[in-house]
């Protein structure tokens, strides 16, 4: 059953992921209209707990997903053992999850305790 | 055609403007080489035909399987020209070249010449949980099934799979991925789960969403476009994963 939920979860998340990755290359396309500096980017994006809460559920998602699928293709393509395969996309699922939420922490500064306490 | 001798068409209907096939068959087994023949090609001629006339002309040390002729055991599927098909139903004049590979099935040890070990073929439908089971005696009345309810609709087509191997030989998944059970082998769990009379439903299941089984595959549809009468062990597949989420939700299969 351990595969069966692991092939849900994948779908799952690509169905979660679909319209976040929409609304994120539409927020490039804006954002970088002003020139693409560190300045402007925290000026826009500290303090809006929205975006705090959007980009937990994209890392979240992507956490969830990509590993999944390179995991598939690390058994597939390279041959490896699938329980190698298994512990490799636990690794790179940790990895995303720090790497993702220490970024959106960054990004979007104080306001994602606020976003995760549900205030403004 | 109805007037004409066997012994006059062998002469006579030899084709003139493609007198000869180049045919390059496989030897030996899986560090073999190819061997190449001149086959004349004549009018009407499967590759199962030229096959044979390679071993009883050329070299009667070929081996190869075949028993019917006539599209109905599957014994005689061999890949020719990179494709995995039964020869018996595959007319020369198909292929539209004079030259032509032949090799046993892909994704199976091979033995020797163009017959292929298919023992771990048949083990990954045992190991599907493919083994029927039930609790009735030849003394109880036989089971009454609805031809036209649900589950016996589904498994329509899935049931008149005749274990060929030719999906099995086709799948990229089976390639890249040994623990993959296969269209086959799934296709008939996806047979047993429809089975009313089955009463092992959730083992079965069990074993087709481990970790070989259904959700390895990728939907490409190779089994589905090998197979030589048409199934669809995609679909059969695509029902499998659609039945393990159901699962999870608490819905018996």
């Amino acid at each position: 059953m351990m595969e069966a939920r692991l092939y849900a979860l994948q779908r799952l998340s690509a169905v979660v992921m679909a319209p976040l990755v929409v609304v994120h290359l539409i927020t490039i396309m804006i954002a970088v209209r002003n020139g693409l500096t560190a300045e402007e980017i925290l000026s826009r994006t500290q303090g809006l707990s929205i975006w705090a809460v959007f980009y937990v559920v994209f890392v979240l998602a992507v956490a969830i997903h990509a590993p999944l699928g390179l995991r598939k293709i690390m058994v597939e393509w390279f041959s490896l053992p699938r329980r190698g395969a298994d512990w490799i996309a636990l690794v790179v699922c940790v990895l995303f999850l720090g790497l993702g939420l220490r970024s959106v922490m960054a990004v979007t500064g104080a306001s994602i305790g606020a976003a995760i306490g549900g205030g403004a | 055609m109805g007037d004409q001798s066997p012994l006059k068409q062998n002469s006579e209907t030899v084709a003139s403007d493609q007198a000869a096939l180049k045919v390059r068959v496989w030897r030996g087994a899986d560090d073999g080489h190819f061997d190449e023949f001149t086959v004349p090609a004549r009018e009407n001629q499967t590759i199962l035909d030229v096959v044979t006339e390679i071993q009883h002309q050329h070299d009667a040390s070929l081996s190869y399987r075949f028993a019917c002729r006539v599209g109905v055991c599957g014994s005689c599927a061999m890949t020719v020209n990179g494709r995995a098909r039964w020869t018996c139903r595959t007319h020369v004049r198909s292929l539209k070249t004079n030259e032509i590979t032949i090799e046993p099935l892909s994704n199976m040890p091979k033995i020797k010449d163009l017959a292929a070990d298919m023992s771990g073929f048949i083990d990954k439908w045992g190991q599907a949980g493919n083994d029927f089971s039930s609790d009735l005696s030849r003394h109880d009345a036989p089971a009454k099934i609805d031809p036209t309810s649900k589950k016996r609709k589904r498994a329509n087509d899935a049931i008149e799979c005749i274990n060929c191997g030719v999906c099995h030989a086709s799948c990229d998944v089976v390639r890249w991925n040994d623990d993959y059970l296969g269209p086959a082998a799934l296709n008939r769990a996806w047979s047993l789960v429809n089975d009313v009379r089955h009463n092992k439903n959730e083992e079965t299941l069990a074993a087709a969403l481990g970790p070989g089984g259904c959700s390895n595959c990728h939907s490409q549809g190779n089994c589905m476009s090998a197979c030589p009468i048409g199934l669809s062990p995609t679909r059969s597949i695509a029902g499998l994963k659609k039945m393990s989420l159901l699962a999870m939700l608490g819905v018996k299969p």
